[in-house]
C-alpha cells in the first residue's frame, strides 16, 4: 500500500547494494579428507564464503556429540587453512533447530568425572578457536539453539546459564545475543520452511561477505558479563573488587533461596564465573570443565537425566494413531478444572464447547479462559488478535446444542458419583456413536462411573491437575472395558494439549491420588502431634517438594482432601489411616476450605503476599492433639515418614499393575504431585538411595505406628536382592 | 530494459487471434457500461493538495465528471465513493462531496471502504444496483488525502476528556485532573500496520519478495519500467482521464507529479525501507503516499443509449478473493485472476490489456511468479495448473501505481479507466483489472471494449 518516499530519500547517503553471488561450488579443500564423507557436517563455498551445514543423520535435532565436534573442527580447520575462503556461515539444514545443546546420552555414558571433564575441555577448545577465528564466522540460527548450540553461535549469557530459560528471537536481539533477525517467510515457489532456510543462508552469506570486506562492522565488543544485564555504569562498578564480592554474595543468596541447596549446579556455575573473572579465562575454563565433570556424576544429575528421558517417553503415543482424530471437544462444568481444560484445548486449535448448568458459573469459566490468554498477551507471547481468534474456538453454553458433532466429551463436574451418572446418561443421549466420554476425576473409580454407560468401551478417565494450564501431567485411566482406540484418542488429545501423559489402570485413587493419600494422612498426624504448619512446610520444601505439605492441602482444597481421604480410607482401610479425618471435617464445617475460601491452615487475602497462619485453627488442632512419639519425631524422621509412605504406595501400584512402568510412576509423581525432581521420582529414589535403606526406615516407623508403614512385597524383594533395580 | 526481452513476445500475434468468446453479454442480464471516467491529477502527499480536505478532492473529481459527460444531475440515481483513511468530520465523504459538486440533494450517497480496492467496491456496488434493477445511473469513485490523516489523542486522554464532560462539580473535575499523566499526551497515529498481524505492508512485501526469490535488481528494473512508461504516456497525452483541478489559492494542477524516471544506479543507492539492512523493498520500488480522487459514470446500456451516450466499455464479471493476511497479504491478483477468467469463460490469451495495481515492484513480480507456478497453484490455490503470468508487453503499458501514484481509495477507478482507454487506443476487446488490498484481500474484473 505504501512506502514513504520521503523517509527513503533521507537515507540515500549510504550505498548498500545486494551482493550477487555467482555459482555455487561444492568442493573439499584438504587433500587428506577429500574422500571422507562426513555424516554430520558438510560444506560448500559461495564466492569466498564457506557455508557449513550441520545436519545430524536420523535425528530431528542436532546435538553436540563427539562426531559432530570432531567433524566440525576438521571443517573449520580446512576453512581457516584455505586461501580462497575469507569468511564462513554456520547453518543447520534442519528447519527449526540449530543445535539443541550437548548430547545427553554422550554425557550419561561417561563413567568418571575425568571423562566428562575431557569432553568438556574439547568442547571449550572448539568454542575458543571459534571465538578467536581470524575469518569472520556468521551463525545463521533458525529455531532451537540451546546450551552449547548457543555457544557456537554467540557467547553465552550470564543469566541464561543460571536458569536455562528459553528466549524468543526478538528478545535475543535486544539482549545482544544475535545481531540480525530474519523473519520466517511465507509460501513462495517451494515450502516456506525450505525457502526460509535458503533465505537465511543468502542473508548470512551477504553478511559474512560484508564482514570480510569490512563493509559491515559489528558493535559487540564487550565481554561475557558486561554485554548482558549490566549498563556502562555497572560495568565500571564491576571493576571494583569489593562491589564484585557483594554481587557474588547476592547472587549466591538468591540461588540458595531458590534451590534450597538441593541443586548443586547453579552454585558451581557462580563459582566458575567467579574464577573466570578473578583469575582469568584459562582458570575459568579449567574450573568449568572440572566442575561440569563433577556435576554429571552426582545423584541429582542422574535423577534429572532420568526424568528427561522419562518425559520424552511420556510425550509419545504408544497406542498409535486413533481411527478418528478428535477435533471437536465438549467440556462439562466450567469450574477451575473445566475452564482450564478448555484453555489448553482452544489454544491448540480444538473447537471446544464449554457447558455449565448456570450462566454465572459459565461466565466465570469463560473469564478464566480469557484471562489465561490475555495474560499471554501481556507477556507478548500472543497478540491481541491471536487471543481473539483463539478465544473464538470456545463456545459457552448451558444446553447440549452442538454435542451431536463432538468427538470427545470431558466431564469436569463436581466429584459426586450420582451427578456423574446423571451427566453421562444425559450426554450419551445426544452424542454421536464414535464420541468418547472422558471423566476428569481425581479419585472416583472409572468403572463405577462407566457402570451406567451404554458403551463402556468409550469411557475413560482423564485426570488433569490444577492449574491445568501450568501443570504438565495428565493421568489417563483405562478400565478393563476401555478400548485401545479410545485410549489412543485420549492420549492424542492430551498430547495436543501439551501434556506429559501416564496411562494407568483403574482403581481407587488410580496412581497419583493413591500415592498422595497416605502421605496426606501422615501430614494430618504430624499436625495433630503438634508440629506447626509453617514448620511442616519448611521441612517438606527443604526436602525438595515445591510446595509445603500444609500449603498443599490449602491449595488442593480441604473439602476435596476430605472427600478423597474418606473415599480411599473406605477402599484401603487401615493402611491409609494415621491422621484423623476429623481434622478435615471440622475445617470444612468451619468454612476453612483453603485458598478458595480465603482460609485454611493459612489466611489468604487479595494483594497480601506474606502468608499468615490461621489462628482459628489452634482450637481445632488442640482438640485433636495426639502425643508425639519422640523416637520418630526428629525433623529427618518427619520428612521420611512422609516420603516413605509415598514411595511405598507408589511401589505397591507397580506391584499391583496399576502402573505399567516405573518410568510412568516417576513422571506422574514429579510432574503431577511435585515429588522432588532432584530425587528423580519414587522409583529412581529407591534405586539411588537403596531399597534396603527405605525398608529399614519403614520398619522403624512400623514399629511405632503399625501396618501403615509395612513395606510392600516388591520393595522387600528389591531390598533382599541388591541387583534388582527399577532402572538398569 | 534488458530483462523485458526475457518475456516471450506473444502479444504481437495474439491480437489477430480469435477470442474464446465474442462477447461476455449474458442472456437475461442487463449490460452495464461505463460512459466515462475522470480523475484529478494524482499528487505526492504534502504537495499542492496538502491544505485541502478529502471531500474537496472528491468534489473536484465529481465536477470534472459532470463537465466531461454533461450528465443531467437529476438522472443520477445514486453516488458511491471509496476511501480508506477516513476524515472523521466527513465520514460519509460521498455525500459531502456530491452536495458541493452540484449534484441534486435528492441523490443519496454512501461511502465504502475495502483498503486499496475501495473504489473497486464502489463500482461493483453500483453494478449490483443496476443489475438488480434498483438503479439505472450510478456515479462511483474514490478519494484519499494522505497529506492530512486523523491523529488522535491517546485512549487514556480521550477517556479523561469524555469523563470531564460529564463531571459536574469542581471537585469531580479536580479529581479527574489529578489522574492526568504526561504520557496521556502521546498521540495515536492511524495504523500503518495490518491490525491482525501488526506487520507493516512494506515489511510483508519484502518478505513476499524474498519468499519468491525476487531480487532487488529485478524490483528496481520493474519500478523503472513503470516510471518510464508513465512518462511516455503522460508526454504523449494518453492519460486522458486526468482533468485539471484549480486548487484554491494555488495554480491549476494539470498532471500527476510522482512520475520520476531515474536510473538503476541511482535506485541501487537507496537503503531498504522496511527490513533493514538486508531487505530489498526501497522507497524507489514502492508506491508512494498519494493524494487524489477519481469518479466514473456507470449506466445500464439501454439507458446510456437512450440518453445518446457512446459508452467506453462494458463492466463484466468480477470477483473478490481473500487469503492469509500475514504471508499472502499481497497475492490477491494471483488468486483473483484465474477465478475471474473462469467465471467469464476466458483464458489469459483472450486478454489484450492488463491493468494491475502496483503496490510494490516486489509484489507485482511475486504475483507473476506465483501465477506462473504449478506448485503454488496446486499447494495453495487448490487448482490443478497455473494460470500463467501476463505477457509484459500488455501489462500496465501506461504506467501504474508505482509511478502514477496510489491514493488508496481512488486507484480502482483509475485501473478500470486505464484498461478501457487502452482498449480503445491500442485496439483489443478484453481488459483484466486486478488489485491486492490490506487484509489479504483481492479483486479482479473483466472490462470489455464497447464496439466502436
Amino acid at each position: 500500500m505504501v512506502a514513504s518516499r520521503a523517509i527513503g530519500s533521507l537515507s540515500r547517503a549510504t550505498a548498500s547494494r545486494m551482493l550477487r553471488c555467482p555459482g555455487y561450488i561444492c568442493r573439499s579443500f584438504s587433500g587428506t579428507s577429500a574422500l571422507r564423507t562426513r555424516t554430520h557436517i558438510n560444506y560448500g563455498v559461495k564466492g569466498d564464503v564457506a557455508v557449513v551445514r550441520i545436519n545430524s543423520p536420523n535425528s530431528k535435532v542436532n546435538t553436540l556429540n563427539k562426531e559432530l565436534q570432531s567433524e566440525f573442527m576438521e571443517v573449520m580447520n580446512e576453512i581457516w587453512a584455505s586461501d580462497q575462503i575469507r569468511s564462513a556461515v554456520l547453518i543447520s539444514s534442519k528447519p527449526g533447530c540449530f543445535i539443541a545443546g550437548a548430547d545427553i546420552n554422550m554425557i550419561a555414558s561417561c563413567k568418571t568425572p575425568e571423562e566428562v571433564t575431557k569432553l568438556s575441555q574439547e568442547g571449550q577448545r572448539m568454542f575458543e578457536k571459534l571465538e578467536k577465528s581470524t575469518k569472520p564466522v556468521v551463525a545463521a540460527i533458525s529455531g532451537a539453539c540451546l546450551g552449547g548450540g548457543l555457544e557456537v553461535g554467540v557467547p553465552a549469557a550470564f543469566d541464561m546459564m543460571l536458569t536455562g530459560r528459553n528466549i524468543r528471537a526478538d528478545r535475543a536481539k535486544k539482549m545482544g545475543l544475535v545481531d540480525q533477525l530474519v523473519e520466517p517467510l511465507g509460501p513462495g515457489l517451494k515450502p516456506p520452511e525450505e525457502r526460509t532456510i535458503e533465505y537465511l543462508e543468502e542473508v548470512a552469506v551477504t553478511f559474512a561477505k560484508g564482514l570480510s570486506d569490512k563493509k559491515i562492522s559489528i558493535k559487540r565488543d564487550k565481554g561475557l558479563v558486561e554485554t548482558f544485564s549490566f549498563t556502562e555504569l555497572t560495568s565500571y562498578a564491576m571493576s571494583i573488587p569489593f562491589v564484585r564480592q557483594q554481587i557474588y554474595k547476592k547472587v549466591e543468596e538468591k540461588v540458595r533461596k531458590q534451590t534450597k541447596g538441593l541443586y548443586p549446579a547453579p552454585l558451581k556455575i557462580i563459582d566458575v564465573v567467579k574464577t573466570g573473572i578473578e583469575q582469568g579465562s584459562d582458570a575459568g575454563y579449567l574450573s568449568e570443565s572440572q566442575k561440569f565433570g563433577e556435576l554429571t556424576m552426582t545423584k541429582e544429575s542422574k535423577a534429572l537425566i532420568g526424568l528427561y528421558h522419562g518425559q520424552v517417553l511420556c510425550k509419545k503415543n504408544k497406542f498409535g494413531a486413533p481411527q478418528k482424530e478428535a477435533k471437536h471437544l465438549a467440556i462439562l462444568g466450567a469450574g477451575l478444572m473445566g475452564a482450564g481444560i478448555a484453555q489448553v484445548s482452544v489454544d491448540k486449535g480444538l473447537k471446544t464447547i464449554l457447558k455449565d448448568a448456570t450462566l454465572a458459573g459459565l461466565g466465570r469459566g469463560q473469564q478464566q479462559v480469557f484471562k489465561g490468554l490475555n495474560d499471554k498477551v501481556k507477556k507478548k507471547a500472543l497478540t491481541s488478535f491471536e487471543r481473539d481468534s483463539i478465544f473464538s474456538n470456545l463456545t459457552g453454553q448451558l444446553d447440549y446444542q452442538g454435542f451431536e458433532k463432538a468427538d470427545m466429551v470431558i466431564e469436569a463436574v463436581f466429584e459426586d458419583l450420582s451427578l456423574k451418572h446423571r451427566v453421562l446418561t444425559e450426554v450419551e443421549a445426544v452424542i454421536p456413536d464414535h464420541c468418547i466420554f472422558a471423566s476428569n476425576t481425581s479419585a472416583l473409580p472409572i468403572n463405577e462411573i462407566a457402570a451406567v454407560s451404554k458403551r463402556p468401551e468409550k469411557v475413560i478417565g482423564m485426570h488433569y491437575f490444577s492449574p491445568v494450564d501450568k501443570m504438565q501431567l495428565l493421568e489417563i485411566i483405562t478400565t478393563e472395558k476401555t478400548s485401545k482406540d479410545t485410549t489412543a484418542s485420549a492420549v492424542a488429545v492430551g498430547l495436543k494439549q501439551g501434556k506429559v501423559i501416564i496411562v494407568v489402570k483403574d482403581g481407587p485413587g488410580f496412581y497419583t491420588t493413591r500415592c498422595l493419600a497416605p502421605m496426606m494422612s501422615e501430614v494430618l498426624r504430624i499436625l495433630q502431634e503438634g508440629v506447626e504448619p509453617k514448620k511442616l512446610d519448611a521441612l517438606t520444601t527443604s526436602f525438595g517438594f515445591p510446595v509445603g505439605a500444609a500449603t498443599l492441602v490449602d491449595e488442593v482444597g480441604v473439602d476435596v482432601a476430605k472427600h478423597v481421604s474418606e473415599d480411599l480410607g473406605k477402599a484401603f482401610g487401615e493402611r491409609f489411616g494415621g491422621g484423623s479425618v476429623e481434622l478435615l471435617k471440622q475445617m470444612v464445617s468451619r468454612g476453612f476450605l483453603g485458598r478458595k475460601s480465603g482460609k485454611g491452615f493459612y489466611i489468604y487475602q487479595e494483594g497480601v503476599k506474606s502468608k499468615n497462619v490461621n489462628s482459628d485453627m489452634d482450637g481445632i488442632l488442640a482438640s485433636l492433639k495426639v502425643p508425639p512419639k519422640s523416637d520418630v519425631s526428629s525433623d529427618e524422621d518427619i520428612q521420611y515418614r512422609l516420603v516413605t509412605r509415598f514411595v511405598n504406595e507408589a511401589v505397591m501400584c507397580l506391584q499391583e499393575g496399576i502402573l505399567a512402568t516405573p518410568t510412568e510412576g516417576d513422571i506422574g509423581a514429579v510432574f503431577g504431585l511435585g515429588f522432588p525432581p532432584c530425587l528423580g521420582g519414587p522409583f529412581r529414589f529407591v534405586d539411588l538411595c537403596g531399597a534396603q535403606n527405605i525398608v529399614d526406615r519403614l520398619r522403624k516407623y512400623e514399629a511405632a505406628y503399625g501396618t501403615q508403614f509395612s513395606p510392600c512385597q516388591l520393595l522387600i524383594d528389591h531390598a533382599s536382592s541388591p541387583n534388582k533395580k527399577f532402572f538398569q | 530494459m534488458t530483462w523485458v526481452t526475457g518475456w516471450p513476445l506473444y502479444g504481437l500475434t495474439l491480437a489477430a487471434q480469435t477470442k474464446s468468446k465474442k462477447t461476455l453479454a449474458k442472456p437475461n442480464m442487463r449490460n452495464i457500461v461505463v460512459v466515462d471516467g475522470v480523475r484529478i491529477p494524482f499528487l505526492q502527499s504534502g504537495t499542492s493538495y496538502k491544505d485541502l480536505m478529502p471531500h474537496d478532492l472528491a468534489r473536484a473529481a465529481l465536477s470534472g465528471l459532470l463537465h466531461r459527460t454533461n450528465v443531467p444531475k437529476d438522472v443520477v440515481d445514486y453516488i458511491i465513493f471509496g476511501t480508506v483513511i477516513q476524515e472523521v468530520k466527513t465520514s460519509n465523504v460521498a455525500r459531502e462531496a456530491a452536495l458541493g459538486a452540484g449534484f441534486s440533494d435528492k441523490t443519496p450517497a454512501h461511502t465504502v471502504t475495502m483498503a486499496c480496492i475501495s473504489a473497486n467496491q464502489a463500482m461493483t456496488t453500483g453494478i449490483g444496483l443496476i443489475a438488480s434493477g434498483q438503479s439505472d445511473v450510478i456515479v462511483a469513485g474514490g478519494v484519499e488525502l494522505m497529506s492530512d490523516v486523523p491523529i488522535r489523542h491517546s485512549r487514556k486522554m480521550r477517556k479523561m476528556m469524555l469523563e470531564l464532560n460529564k463531571a459536574k462539580t469542581l471537585g469531580q473535575r479536580l479529581s479527574l485532573f489529578s489522574k492526568f499523566r504526561l504520557n496521556f499526551l502521546a498521540p495515536e497515529l492511524p495504523a500503518v500496520a495490518e491490525f491482525s498481524t501488526s506487520e507493516t505492508m512494506g515489511h510483508s512485501a519484502d518478505r513476499l519478495a524474498a519468499a519468491f526469490a525476487v531480487s532487488r535488481q529485478d524490483q528496481d528494473e520493474y519500478a523503472l519500467r513503470s516510471h518510464s512508461l508513465a512518462k511516455k504516456a503522460q508526454d504523449e497525452g494518453l492519460l486522458s482521464d486526468v482533468v485539471p483541478f484549480k486548487v484554491p489559492g494555488k495554480d491549476t494542477v494539470t498532471k500527476d507529479n510522482g512520475i520520476r524516471p531515474s536510473s538503476l544506479e541511482q535506485m541501487a543507492k537507496l537503503k531498504p525501507a522496511f527490513i533493514k539492512p538486508y531487505g530489498t523493498v526501497t522507497a524507489a520500488n514502492s508506491s508512494f503516499l498519494t493524494d487524489g480522487a477519481s469518479a466514473m459514470l456507470i449506466m445500464a446500456e439501454e439507458k446510456a443509449l437512450a440518453m445518446g451516450y457512446k459508452p467506453k466499455a462494458y463492466l463484466r464479471d468480477f470477483v473478490y478473493v481473500s487469503q492469509d493476511p500475514k504471508d499472502q497479504l499481497l497475492l490477491g491478483p494471483t488468486y483473483a485472476t484465474p477465478k475471474v477468467l473462469e467465471k467469464a469463460g476466458l483464458t489469459m490469451n483472450d486478454i489484450d490489456a492488463f491493468e494491475f495495481h502496483e503496490a510494490f515492484s516486489g509484489q507485482i513480480l511475486a504475483n507473476f511468479k506465483a501465477m506462473d507456478s504449478d506448485w503454488f497453484a496446486q499447494n495453495y490455490m487448490g487448482r490443478k495448473t497455473k494460470v500463467g503470468s501476463p505477457p509484459l508487453e500488455k501489462f500496465n503499458n501506461w504506467g501504474g501505481s508505482l509511478s502514477l501514484g496510489h491514493p488508496f481509495g481512488a486507484t480502482g477507478c483509475r485501473l478500470v479507466m486505464a484498461a478501457a482507454n487502452r482498449l480503445r487506443k491500442e485496439g483489443g476487446q478484453y481488459g483484466l483489472v486486478a488489485a491486492c488490498a490490506a487484509g489479504g484481500q483481492g479483486h479482479a474484473m473483466i472490462v470489455e471494449a464497447y464496439p466502436k
